[in-house]
């Protein structure tokens, strides 16, 4: 609570001791005025004080004015207690909506908890507690455990385990030993590292995440525009609505000749007044989205407005680029074919020959058979542009390349369709099998597209510029409805373009990359969802919607807290609209009182805040869970 | 140019029609303000004086909610 909360407490804790101890003070006439006038005006100074500077600024249809009216005319009646305590009320459900709005923001923010308050820097030998920002790139800092990594840099020595669930929703930790980068916002879970920073503070991995998130809701959704225009006309029409039920009733009963009641009518529109603060409405909305924003970020699902997250929940289309996005971009040795010798054999002959090789598919060989379990020599490497490489492993004569390279040793070789990358081996001249090296389909791809349809989405594509073949296999894998192979960058905003211009005028198309060098096409889909983002600036840069880490399933996830938030949404305009609809009848037929008009304003807005507060409530996992433990078999292309 | 500014406003009705005042204002091309996040977001016009334009619109926010804090920097 803060010092203007607590002031207001006091306030009303003051007021509701006189309005009690008046109700055993029998007064009459002025006295009896003046006396409810003491609790009036300290509760209600403030809001009084507004009214008047509302009215000299022309400012005149704000809540405070109804208050003003409301509860002055109260007075002006004769019902002192009534006006003294639709006031009080009236400030207890402000400082409700006060406290409820700062708890729900706390709660949000809390989530985000990766703001780092302090990195100890080490200055010769000995180390000190400093501010973030005062640490300049290059410094040499100590994270210890329990402690946030403050800044991006790289261990120089030290092995801990990182806990990355504050950017990217996942539980298990990660190991990190000397040369790996960290980033700000994990947490030192064991060990001490002692790491080099290769960012400022404001430039590091947590900075830009929460600014991300922060700015989030500045780009407001259709239905916060919606209530900002509603509210444009909604308060001059309860206001035209209340004049004419103070004097256009009277005045008309006048007219036919019956008695014009003015008080009964003049309290009828004051409570019309009060019931129609339009404050549900106007706080719960985007409380909701921040909420909903905030539970995303949770999970490591970055969105970058409340107008994508609307968009985020109306997905009818979703455009996969292949590789990085469905699979891994890395390449693995995925099939061994030896001929007359064992798998371990090949690979080893394999990987001896190509061990001075740069070439990618040389590493992924490596990465198969690792140095260390090589013993062999290699002598006479020798590199042949075109064909494949060729040296002595271990007193053997092995050559190692495509079909074209084995033809030229004499070496007949069938070649299936495959695929990946072939390398055929020969040892002393003669063949020894095949390795196919090839991408890998994410084990969750499969999963993650299953879910998009479970959840509603009419149809998946892929594009990618990889060969039809890849493109087959891969789309047959992960069981998307459509594919689009041999594309450039530009082909791909085409492709984009006409599934846009083929769908419906409600229906939204998400494009889903790893924002590298998809920027045409993320900006040109209503929602740009990069993947594995984790420092990777550009592709943060890029997209609407940013996941920390590389899992697909994170998009239906994403689509089901942003349709949890929109349901919350739209029931509270429902709520809020709804009941106040209903007491603005009861009142304007005089059914209701003061009291009802309070619950039709406070009580709302009580409620709608709470009904916001849901978005966190239940695991949004629970969705998500039965498609994550069902065993997904490790697909290979 | 746009800048980013903390600001402390309790009732998001007043955000709104404080939004709508600041947009007003001469020098301001666009104005937010993100009630959770009390943010206020300023895009100058070209060549306008951010301090100058801030006095401003601190003044018109003021008119509207005279709680309301506004950090200048």
């Amino acid at each position: 609570m803060n010092a203007r909360q607590k002031w207001t407490l006091g306030r009303i804790l003051t007021a509701m001791a006189i309005l009690i101890g008046l109700e055993f003070f029998p007064a009459e006439g002025w006295l009896r005025a003046g006396l409810y006038l003491i609790p009036y005006f300290i509760i209600g100074y403030d809001i009084l004080r507004q009214a008047i500077r509302g009215i000299v600024q022309g400012e005149i249809f704000d809540e405070n004015f109804l208050m003003a009216i409301a509860t002055a005319g109260a007075m002006f009646l004769g019902e002192y207690r009534e006006g003294a305590a639709v006031m009080l009320f009236y400030q207890v459900g402000e400082l409700f909506q006060s406290l409820a709005v700062g708890r729900s923001r706390a709660s949000i923010t809390a989530l985000m908890d990766i703001r780092p308050d302090y990195a100890n820097r080490e200055l010769g030998g000995a180390i000190e507690r400093v501010d973030p920002d005062e640490v300049v790139p290059g410094t040499v800092i100590v994270v210890r455990p329990g402690e946030k990594v403050p800044i991006d840099g790289i261990v120089l020595s030290g092995t801990a385990s990182l806990d990355m669930h504050a950017l990217t929703g996942e539980s298990l930790p990660r190991d990190v030993g000397p040369g790996a980068a960290v980033l700000s916002g994990c947490i030192n879970l064991s060990g001490v590292l002692r790491v080099r920073t290769t960012k400022a503070a404001e430039e590091s991995t947590a900075a830009k995440i929460l600014e991300l998130v922060e700015n989030s809701s500045m780009k407001k959704s259709r239905a916060e525009n919606f209530i900002t225009r509603f509210a444009r006309v909604y308060t001059p029409a309860v206001c035209l609505g209340a004049f004419l039920l103070a004097v256009g009733m009277p005045v008309g009963r006048l007219l036919l000749g019956e008695a014009p009641l003015w008080s009964a009518w003049l309290e009828r529109a004051l409570v019309l007044l009060v019931i129609s603060c339009p404050c549900a409405l106007v706080i719960s909305i985007p409380l909701s989205f921040f909420g909903g924003i905030g539970a995303a970020s949770a999970k490591g699902i970055l969105v970058k407005g409340s107008n994508y997250l609307e968009a985020l929940a109306q997905i009818n289309y979703v455009v996969f680029d292949k590789t990085g996005t469905l699979t891994r971009g890395v390449f693995e040795v995925t099939e061994v074919k030896p001929q007359g010798m064992s798998k371990d054999e090949l690979l080893a002959y394999a990987a001896g020959v190509e061990r001075y090789s740069q070439h990618p598919i040389s590493r992924s060989l490596q990465a198969a058979f690792p140095p260390e379990r090589q013993l062999e020599e290699v002598t006479g490497y020798e590199e042949l542009s075109g064909y494949g490489v060729r040296a002595m492993v271990s007193g053997h004569s092995v050559a190692a390349g495509n079909a074209r390279f084995m033809k030229q040793l004499g070496l007949g070789v069938s070649e299936a369709l495959q695929s990946g990358t072939v390398v055929h081996v020969a040892v002393d001249g003669r063949y020894a099998g095949s390795i196919l090296v090839s991408d890998v389909v994410k084990p969750q791809a499969a999963a993650a597209v299953d879910a998009l349809k479970k959840a509603g989405v009419r149809r998946t594509v892929m594009l990618t510029g990889d060969t039809p073949n890849a493109a087959a296999v891969v789309a047959a894998a992960v069981g998307v409805d459509a594919y689009e192979a041999g594309l450039l960058p530009a082909d791909k905003v085409t492709a984009v373009e006409k599934l846009l211009a083929g769908k419906g005028f409600k229906e939204k198309l998400a494009f889903v990359g790893d924002g590298i060098n998809d920027a045409p096409v993320l900006a040109r889909a209503d929602v740009g969802i990069a993947m594995g983002a984790l420092g990777s600036d550009a592709a943060i840069e890029a997209a609407d919607v940013v996941l920390m880490d590389d899992d697909p399933v994170k998009i239906s996830l994403g689509m089901a807290i942003a349709r949890k938030t929109l349901r919350i949404v739209r029931q509270n305009i429902v709520l809020a609209l709804g009941v106040k609809a209903v007491f603005l009848i009861f009142g304007a037929i005089g059914l209701a009182n003061m009291w009802a008009a309070i619950f039709a304003d406070v009580g709302v807005m009580i409620l709608a805040v709470l009904n916001a507060m849901r978005i966190f409530l239940q695991p949004q996992t629970n969705a998500i869970a039965p498609l994550l433990s069902q065993d997904v078999s490790r697909e290979i292309i | 140019m746009t800048k980013k500014y903390k600001i402390a406003v309790d009732c998001a009705a007043c955000a709104l029609k404080m939004e709508a005042a600041a947009t007003k204002v001469e020098g301001v091309a666009a104005a937010s303000i993100g009630f959770m996040s009390q943010k206020l977001v300023i895009d100058f016009v070209a060549g306008a004086d951010p301090l100058a334009v801030m006095e401003q619109v601190q003044a018109v926010c003021k008119r509207i909610e005279p709680d309301c804090e506004i950090v200048i920097r």
